[in-house]
């Protein structure tokens, strides 16, 4: 928050007609967070480091583990995604079948990761566009880059409303499992004392890797 | 292990492995969520570096900063990246004016009597005019000026090369040092600069802005164009040039930003 402090460089201006203000004075002065804008970029380029680590050590994670397959969206994703949509905002009854995560699931926590690499590519294409001139091209020059970034940002806010909401809305139960990696299924009382099934285990992300509840609280901060 | 571990292992039931499991990363879940917050806790009332070259940012702040900027100068900071440049039409014809610390209006100041003064060894002065300047080879750069602040425009710029100055004024052994500092007459705004980029070949010192000579809030008679910098390190109105080992002050560097604000 603190860097886009200044100028109200961060609008929605079209033919000089200003639409749209992201931070307007009232916003920082009930913050109370004007002219900190050095402040912020020291955060900044001290807490890219760990969003940058945290995401090649997730990535490289799914990947040896074989989660990726959970994550990755299928054929049929974009197609079930609306109808979990759907399903979640109670238009439709049912949810269509799915694994570990639903479609909607898979394409959020994909997206977000492609997100992620370009906030690192953006990123360095403003920080250092002389010397990563190709990146600075690759993202349509410096002004394009500066708005891509800003635009991604926007996005992990809207993630994480969204994902937070979720959380809550799916309860205790499904939180627990995010932490812990598995969850209780009771199936039909077992008849027999020796039929040991009552464990679904669902082997999650450990801790420290599971995407939504750590990357997102701390990196969110400083910006 | 030993056997007997095992035996009670396997003892264990369903129920108690579920605790069990549920214990353990409801704890390591804890012990990481309590470190995180602990961690932003003690960075963020960690003390102010004492004021000095640079200073108004914590000291953890400062040392990432520094380490960062070093990293990737080492990683990628080469000569022959040049910063992109424009063609004419595409500069703008107003160019903006976002700050005149240090060559405020209301101090009198005449560019007719000035002269640029490049400080040497033992306390020898080379006084400089405009015109002797104005004789040594013209470079133009029509480049995208970049604002720490977040916006940027694209600008027309002419002036002497830094390389070429030092080349002709014979101060290659000065410019062997490490860091160039220059300062304004009334020494109100003052930046420090690395020596590669200084003698990076798109380094200016500019008397042209739109093919005419600089007006006073741009800059008058001489300022410094370093588009491989913020402009924060484009000083305007330069009265002296230094040479030093140390790192020059730097108006910015004092409010907490970044020492090289290197782009």
């Amino acid at each position: 928050m603190l860097i886009y402090w200044a100028n109200d460089e961060y609008s929605i201006t079209i033919f000089g007609h200003t639409f749209f203000q992201f931070f307007p004075d009232w916003f920082y002065n009930a913050l109370k967070i004007p002219h900190r804008l050095s402040e912020g970029m020291a955060f900044h380029f001290l807490f890219m480091w760990f969003f940058t680590l945290n995401g090649i050590l997730y990535i490289l994670y799914t990947i040896i583990s074989g989660e990726w397959r959970e994550l990755v969206p299928k054929r049929s994703s974009f197609k079930d995604a609306w109808l979990v949509l759907l399903h979640d905002l109670h238009i439709r009854k049912t949810a269509p079948p799915q694994n570990k995560y639903n479609a909607a699931q898979r394409i959020a926590y994909t997206a977000i990761i492609i997100m992620g690499i370009g906030s690192v590519i953006t990123g360095l294409a403003i920080y250092k566009p002389v010397q990563f001139y190709y990146l600075t091209w690759l993202c349509g020059g410096y002004h394009f880059a500066r708005i891509l970034h800003f635009v991604l940002t926007l996005g992990y806010v809207f993630f994480f409303v969204i994902h937070i909401v979720q959380v809550i809305l799916a309860g205790w139960r499904n939180f627990s499992s995010v932490i812990s990696g598995f969850e209780v299924v009771n199936e039909t009382p077992p008849l027999v004392i020796e039929t040991p099934q009552p464990v679904v285990e669902i082997p999650q992300p450990v801790i420290g890797t599971s995407p939504p509840i750590q990357t997102t609280n701390e990196d969110e901060h400083p910006e | 292990m030993s056997t007997p571990n095992k035996k009670e292992k396997k003892e264990l039931t369903v129920e108690q492995k579920i605790t069990r499991r549920t214990f353990i990363s409801f704890s390591a879940f804890t012990v990481l969520a309590v470190g995180a917050v602990e961690g932003w806790r003690w960075l963020y009332k960690s003390p102010k570096e004492a004021a000095g070259i640079t200073a108004g940012t914590r000291v953890p702040l400062r040392r990432a900063l520094n380490k960062t900027e070093l990293f990737f100068r080492r990683l990628v900071f080469s000569e022959n990246h040049l910063v992109k440049t424009y063609p004419k039409s595409m500069a703008a014809k107003r160019v903006r004016v976002n700050a005149d610390i240090g060559i405020e209006a209301q101090n009198k100041f005449d560019p007719a009597t000035w002269k640029l003064q490049v400080i040497k060894k033992g306390g020898e002065v080379l006084q400089i005019t405009l015109q002797e300047l104005m004789i040594l080879p013209k470079t133009e750069i029509i480049y995208d000026f970049k604002c720490v602040e977040g916006w940027d425009q694209i600008s027309h710029w002419a002036g002497v090369k830094f390389s070429d100055f030092i080349k002709h004024y014979q101060l290659d052994d000065y410019a062997k040092m490490q860091f160039v500092g220059m300062e304004t007459p009334d020494q109100g705004y003052y930046i420090g600069i690395d020596m590669p980029s200084a003698m990076h070949p798109q380094t200016l010192l500019a008397y042209e802005v739109n093919d005419k000579l600089l007006p006073l809030q741009h800059g008058a008679p001489l300022r410094l164009i370093i588009p491989v910098k913020y402009g924060i390190k484009n000083l305007k109105r330069i009265g002296t040039i230094a040479f030093s080992n140390t790192r020059p002050r730097d108006y910015w560097a004092e409010q907490g930003y970044d020492y090289y604000s290197g782009l």
